[in-house]
């Protein structure tokens, strides 16, 4: 086999390019995309009710999952934090560049800084990591990372088999469509409904594949 | 460059009356499909349900994908420099050929023997794991489904759980025996309790994700404004994939670029309820370019035609592109439910499958993709439930009429293939009847919601274009008052 060289993609995209022109001989030429008509009639959240009703359904929704969330005020955030890791017997935590030193007072074992970067097999050896959340999404229960400030890089809240995921109150949308439009397209966007799950056996579900098998959500209200 | 070809039949695969009929014979499958399928649909209803505005999405969904073929190659090169902008390589391939000679020698640069791989419809179209063994290179399925069917060597029967045709017991002794070989092996007193075969799962593919250094993927849509490329999955092996690591390569059909990101509003409410019926799916990675200091530092996108042209070119055949391969379709279908998939004899099964295969192949040249059209019932229920709204029954009829055109004067009698698509699924002539009567009246019920699936383009049956078609009749008392059956 020979390697492909670039003038053989150039080939193939003038071919394909070539025939996509000859398939749609049928759309006038001067017919611009806009032209073809997408009526967005659609809602842009089914969630009624003010703030404090989307983060109740926002609660309920994670929970539905299997996921814990436990509501803290701001000053008791870190004693929060501290208990639910002692409870799951953390003894190493994965902490992001940039996380609020403040959530973790109260936490006493020891933590692994992503500078330098973790390892793959030093991420797989740790108990936990610790997040912030770029968004929340009531109607589906989902947590928004974007690898923005306290979060990390991607594999910093895959690999762990615990994910500690601290989201505010103001943080959560009401449904897809505005926590769409909230996103910074060229950050690394993973969105998290639940733990990892697998319905591949018999459509049995089953918590807990390659993902953290445990996610926790720590949701700060003021 | 030689002229594209296209299989994404399975070589020597019988036409579907033929493997339908070994299917049926199989007891253990009937009931672990049946299971299945009535699981999946009854939650699907709950899940779409929950959204007052679902026809609403549905129609902006294949709106969106109506503008997207309309006006494919802008897009595709509004994609392809964004893509590129963002620090990824976007290739080209015309056929199945070339997409896996463009990933294998992308593999063999980095100097890689094994590639961990995401669940893909494409790279199984292509036959990807099959041309990377050729070449030394061995491709590991991460997704647990198809860790099962390809650790037994098997082939896939849904497009969102390709092992549905196995149950845990069957899951469970493929592990026992298979698993020991490909690495890590299953560990002793493995049950068949699904948690105890998802941790053997885990433990077996973790040592493989932490090695890695090539991943494979599909995409579920791409952003042609953007540059950004997203995958929806449920266990984690996809962001496994796409974060650790080094080089990503990404299979993806022509067909599954989306104008804007703002689009995705709109996929991400259809796709995760019509597929897997949940709110939103476990993990969906969405991804532009490389990001320094966060996951691969090298991205390829791939982009595949395959037959995707020869489809578009089919102005009735067309929105079969428009499909999201969210599998609703298949989980609806009362011809699947008693066959299963693998009868299809192709990547895409099901009510899908019966409209993309002929046309990505080609009407006409495989008797195989031909007799698909036939395995149906065209009672509807595919395009209630298509996200997309893809008429797939007028589709069938359309292809119908294709078919039976390209075998004028040649081999297999058009007549002989037409009747036994379904026919042999239900047994009797008379089942069938009754099957198609129940369609009937479940389309007509279902049907207020602006149901359009009557087979209009039936006219176009050569030698039998006076004859009218009444509204909501069956393909059989249509096809027996023409005077053919
Ligand atoms: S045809 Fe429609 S229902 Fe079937 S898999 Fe595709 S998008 Fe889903």
């Amino acid at each position: 086999m020979s390697a492909p060289t670039p003038a053989d993609s150039a080939e193939a995209k003038a071919a394909i390019l070539g025939r996509i022109r000859s398939a749609l001989r049928d759309v006038p030429r001067d017919e611009r995309p806009e032209e073809v008509e997408v009526t967005r009639e659609y809602v842009d959240s089914h969630v009624s009710g003010d703030a404090g009703a989307v983060v109740d359904l926002f609660v309920e929704r994670v929970e539905d999952y299997r996921a814990t969330v436990t509501r803290v005020t701001e000053a008791d955030a870190p004693a929060e934090i501290a208990r639910i890791l002692a409870d799951k017997g953390i003894q190493s935590l994965v902490v992001p560049p940039a996380f609020p030193e403040g959530l973790l007072a109260g936490y006493q074992g020891s933590r692994l800084s992503d500078d330098p970067p973790l390892t793959p097999a030093e991420l797989d050896a740790s108990d936990a990591v610790i997040t912030l959340a770029a968004q929340g999404i009531a109607l589906t229960g989902t947590i928004v990372l974007d690898a923005g400030p306290g979060q990390g890089r991607r594999a910093l809240s895959l690999v762990p088999d615990l994910h500690l995921c601290v989201v505010r109150a103001w943080q959560v949308a009401p449904d897809v469509p505005p926590a769409i439009r909230a996103l910074i397209p060229d950050r690394p966007t993973t969105f998290i409904s639940g733990p990892s799950a697998t319905s591949d056996i018999e459509l049995d579900r089953v918590e807990g594949v390659h993902g953290p098998r445990t996610l926790a959500v720590v949701l700060i209200s003021d | 460059m030689s002229g594209e070809e296209v299989n994404v039949v399975w070589l020597g695969s019988p036409t579907f009356p033929k493997a339908a009929h070994t299917a049926l014979q199989d007891t253990q499958l009937r009931r672990n499909l049946k299971h299945a399928t009535t699981t999946i649909r009854d939650k699907r209803l709950r899940a779409v349900a929950e959204l007052d505005d679902w026809e609403t999405l549905r129609l902006a969904g294949s709106q969106i994908k109506d503008r997207v073929m309309r006006h494919l190659e802008e897009y595709l090169l509004q994609l392809e420099a964004s893509v590129t902008a963002a620090g990824g390589v976007v290739h080209w391939a015309q056929d199945a050929r070339q997409a896996n000679r463009i990933v294998t020698e992308l593999v063999r640069a980095k100097g890689a023997t094994e590639v961990v791989k995401i669940k893909s419809m494409a790279t199984q179209e292509i036959g990807l794991n099959e041309a990377l063994q050729d070449e030394g290179i061995e491709a590991t399925e991460t997704d647990l489904a198809e860790l099962i069917v390809q650790l037994n060597d098997d082939r896939p029967s849904h497009i969102l759980v390709p092992a549905i045709h196995r149950n845990r017991t069957e899951i469970r002794d493929i592990f026992r025996r298979e698993m020991g070989k490909h690495g890590i092996p299953a560990p002793d007193g493995l049950t068949d309790e699904p948690r105890v075969l998802a941790e053997a799962a885990r433990v077996h593919l973790r040592e493989k994700f932490l090695r890695a250094t090539v991943a494979v993927s599909g995409a579920n849509f791409a952003c042609a404004d953007t540059g950004t490329v997203g995958v929806v999955e449920s266990e984690g092996n996809g962001r496994m994939c796409l974060t650790l690591p080094e080089t990503l390569i990404t299979v993806m059909g022509i067909e599954k670029v989306l104008p804007s990101f703002a689009d995705l509003e709109v996929f991400l409410q259809l796709l995760p309820r019509s597929s897997t019926a949940e709110r939103m799916n476990p993990y969906t990675s969405l991804w532009t370019g490389v990001t320094p200091g966060d996951g691969p530092r090298e991205f390829h996108l791939i982009l595949l035609d395959n037959g995707r042209t020869k489809t578009l070119a089919d102005t009735a055949g067309r929105s079969a592109l428009h499909c999201i391969r969210c599998s609703a379709c298949l989980n609806v279908c009362p011809v699947y439910e008693r066959t299963g998939g693998r009868s299809y004899g192709s990547v895409y099964p099901g009510p899908i499958g019966a409209v993309l295969t002929p046309q990505l192949v080609g009407v006409g040249t495989s008797e195989h993709a031909d007799s698909l059209p036939f395995a149906s019932t065209l009672c509807g229920a595919c395009y209630d439930a298509c996200p997309v709204r893809i008429d797939i029954p007028e589709m069938l009829v359309h292809l119908r009429a294709k078919v039976v055109d390209s075998h004028r004067g040649g081999l297999p009698k058009p007549e002989a293939l037409a009747m036994k698509g379904a026919q042999v699924v239900f047994g009797s002539p008379r089942r069938l009847a009754l099957a198609e009567r129940l369609g009937a009246v479940a389309g007509r019920i279902v049907g207020l919601g602006g149901g359009k699936w009557l087979p209009g383009p039936a006219k176009k049956w050569t030698g039998a274009r006076d004859v009218p078609v009444p509204a909501r009749e069956s393909f059989r008392t249509w096809w027996r008052k023409a005077g053919r059956g």
